[in-house]
């Protein structure tokens, strides 16, 4: 009989190519000259690619746990996995020019951001708090290095010094309530804490306590309002790459960090966490599109878009019903796949000495490029939450789930908000279709960045029109996985 | 009724409170730094009171033996105007002291006797005399908690590295010696043999032309 260690190692087998090609890649890119650097950016999409095939030849239907419990092998995982894995290689593919451009083409670069795909994984198949915390901090520390990462860039110090500190505030807060849930329960691991919380034994004023101190950790990460002063600043000051893969990719596994304390674990207190959820949801609506229609910065514009969004993703889990998480992880994958086409455009229509940055540089886009023109056209109505388009049909998922489990009045309230929304987003379809270009160098990106741009504007209304078969699969693994 | 041993946690952790509190209002960094030295070893007692030797030791050696003493290095090395830091911490201190103390007040609610009493936990087990915790530790942190242990130090691995692209800067200037090229060194690559006629007439230079 082979050694358990073996079985543990093997549950885990996406996320150790992950680890040990990143160390590879580090090791192996101090021998590589700036014009060999394309070793690197292979391999890591390699590696991205190789653990989302291994992600997909090792899952099983069933629940199983590695590592005494602290590690679980579910379809949530395994779905997650996949989305991250896949999302994380579209990154890549849209930052390599600007990374060229800016001088971040480093070893370091892939190495981190594998590093952070590998923080992300374990965050998903966390079922213990340690592993759930070890991962994040793990993600974290990638991210705030990352954003640092273009060092004579004083508005990217400032944001990975705004990042770095409130960041570990908010593990602070999410550690204090941890130890308190472990003080009324006595464990760390959440199927234990859920039979605990079941038993129906432990000190209910400590758990509140705790739960609070939780939450407002999760709030922080997932950039809900009123704890959402970073996500600006952040999304603003980071170089376009960074921001990238910020805005995007770590929304996975905050969805998954959510499911995993507060559904899976904390689900017993279902009644004391909805109420903080409705709140933070109602507010970062609010917030979220009000204040991005201030904003003349695309990149700001598009942070306060994500605050929102998080509130919408936050209706499907406060309904408190299997239907609401599918839907609320539907509402991620299309807000991912809508938000890596947002920021993967602006990187396209950058050049060596132009950023996109402001809105104003949008105009004409139509005289320039009509193709480019209407793939941003299909992102906006997403964002916006216009039909034919994905995201539509996922504002349309969470708030039914939302109208199921009651709350009429703040579905009502919900849609309103989109509608003032909207305006935003229209604003620069109106930019790009209406107005003369002040700029009309012409649009050559790479073929790869090209194709890959195609394929994701074509996915946001394709899935749009045929939204079943990834609402059966996050259905799947929701069903699977959550009692 | 108190017995020996709450006399001695009170009075150290009498001292460790008066030690943290000191290490945030000492005018000067390394008076600080010392402090904290006092504070960890403090702590340390502490655990000691708890039947946690092994920890309470490699407190002390780590924290108090390695990385204060780097630290106070760092602390001597850096000119840091502490005046300057300190700027406006009179107008924040009112408020900040106020949310502090509210906060202190809601949590005493729950953090205390009422809650995390011993009417509410087991008096932990005594062990005997042989009972070794870093045995102990030692199984656990290799068996059980392998996972998060092999995660900490990839941790620490992210952080090396983010400290090395952060901080790392080459110079251009930089004139460092590289042996291996020293050691490769051709006779040809650094003597020109020039062949010149033996005596070379001199053209004839025009004098006293303004240049």
């Amino acid at each position: 009989m082979p050694n358990p260690i073996i079985y543990d190692l093997m549950a885990a087998r996406p996320e150790l190519l992950v680890l040990c090609m990143a160390m590879a890649i580090l090791i192996l890119d101090l021998f590589l000259g700036y014009a060999n650097r394309y070793v690197s950016y292979v391999l890591a999409q390699v590696t991205l690619i190789g653990a989302a095939i291994l992600t997909v030849a090792h899952h099983t239907p069933g629940v199983s746990f590695a590592f005494n419990g602290m590690f679980v092998h579910d379809p949530l995982a395994d779905v997650l996995k996949l989305m991250i894995l896949l999302s994380s290689s579209v990154v890549l593919v849209y930052s390599r020019a600007y990374l060229e451009r800016s001088g971040m083409y480093r070893g370091e670069f892939f190495a981190l951001t594998l590093f952070a795909v590998l923080g992300m994984m374990i965050m998903v198949s966390g079922s213990h708090f340690l592993t759930l915390y070890m991962g994040l901090e793990l993600l974290s520390l990638c991210l705030y290095t990352l954003v640092a990462l273009d060092r004579d860039n004083a508005r990217a110090t400032e944001a990975a010094m705004k990042y770095f500190v409130l960041g570990a505030l908010a593990s602070g807060m999410l550690l204090y309530g941890m130890s308190m849930i472990y003080g009324a329960t006595g464990s760390l691991e959440l199927a234990e804490i859920r039979r605990a919380l079941l038993s129906g034994s432990p000190d209910h004023a400590v758990l509140i306590l705790g739960l609070v101190f939780v939450v407002a950790g999760v709030a922080f990460k997932l950039g809900a309002v009123p704890f959402q002063m970073w996500v600006p600043d952040v999304y603003h000051g980071s170089p376009t790459a960074v921001t990238l893969l910020i805005g995007s990719v770590p929304k996975f596994a905050a969805f998954a960090f959510v499911i995993r304390l507060l559904v899976q674990g904390l689900e017993p207190l279902a009644i004391d966490w909805q109420g903080m959820l409705i709140i933070m949801a109602v507010l970062s609506i609010v917030i979220g599109n009000i204040t991005a229609i201030a904003q003349t910065n695309l990149k700001r514009m598009l942070a306060y878009s994500t605050i929102s969004h998080v509130g919408f993703l936050l209706f499907g889990i406060f309904a408190v019903s299997i239907n609401g998480y599918t839907s609320s992880m539907f509402y991620i994958a299309a807000y991912v796949l809508t938000t890596l086409g947002a920021f993967g455009m602006i990187l396209l229509l950058s050049r060596q000495g132009v950023e996109i940055e402001q809105l104003d540089q949008l105009k004409g886009l139509n005289q320039r490029s009509p193709w480019y023109a209407f793939i941003m056209l299909l992102l906006m109505f997403s964002m916006a939450g216009v039909p034919p388009t994905l995201g539509f049909y996922a504002k349309f998922a969470v708030l039914q789930a939302a109208l199921q489990a009651g709350f009429v009045g703040l579905v009502i309230f919900a849609v309103l908000m989109a509608v003032i929304g909207a305006f935003y987003y229209l604003r620069i379809i109106k930019l790009m279709y209406f107005d003369e270009p002040a700029d009309i160098t012409p649009i050559k990106p790479t073929s790869d960045v090209a194709w890959v741009m195609g394929i994701n504007g074509m996915l946001v209304l394709l899935i749009g029109l045929m939204p079943e078969w990834l609402m059966e699969l996050c259905a799947y693994a929701i069903a699977q996985s959550v009692e | 009724m108190l017995i020996f041993s709450d006399y001695v946690f009170y009075t150290l952790a009498a001292i460790l409170l008066f030690a943290g509190l000191r290490v945030i209002t000492a005018r000067n960094p390394v008076h600080a730094a010392l402090y904290l030295v006092l504070a960890f070893f403090t702590g340390a007692g502490i655990w000691l009171l708890l039947e946690a030797e092994f920890l309470a030791l490699a407190l002390i050696m780590v924290y108090v033996g390695a990385v204060m003493v780097l630290f106070l290095f760092v602390v001597m090395m850096l000119d840091i105007n502490l005046d300057k830091l300190r700027e406006g911490f009179w107008d924040y201190a009112p408020l900040a002291g106020l949310v502090g103390a509210l906060m202190a007040v809601e949590m005493t609610g729950i953090v205390g006797v009422k809650h995390f009493g011993l009417s509410h936990v087991n008096t932990p087990a005594l062990h005997a005399a042989d009972y070794s915790n870093t045995a102990e530790l030692g199984r656990l942190l290799y068996t059980d908690y392998v996972l998060p242990f092999e995660l900490a130090a990839v941790v620490l691995l992210v952080a090396i590295i983010a400290a090395i692209a952060l901080a790392l800067r080459r110079r251009k200037d930089n004139k460092y010696i590289d042996p291996a090229a020293q050691v490769r060194v051709k006779r040809a690559d650094r003597i020109r043999m020039v062949s010149m006629p033996a005596d070379v007439e001199l053209p004839d230079m025009p004098e006293g032309e303004p240049t």
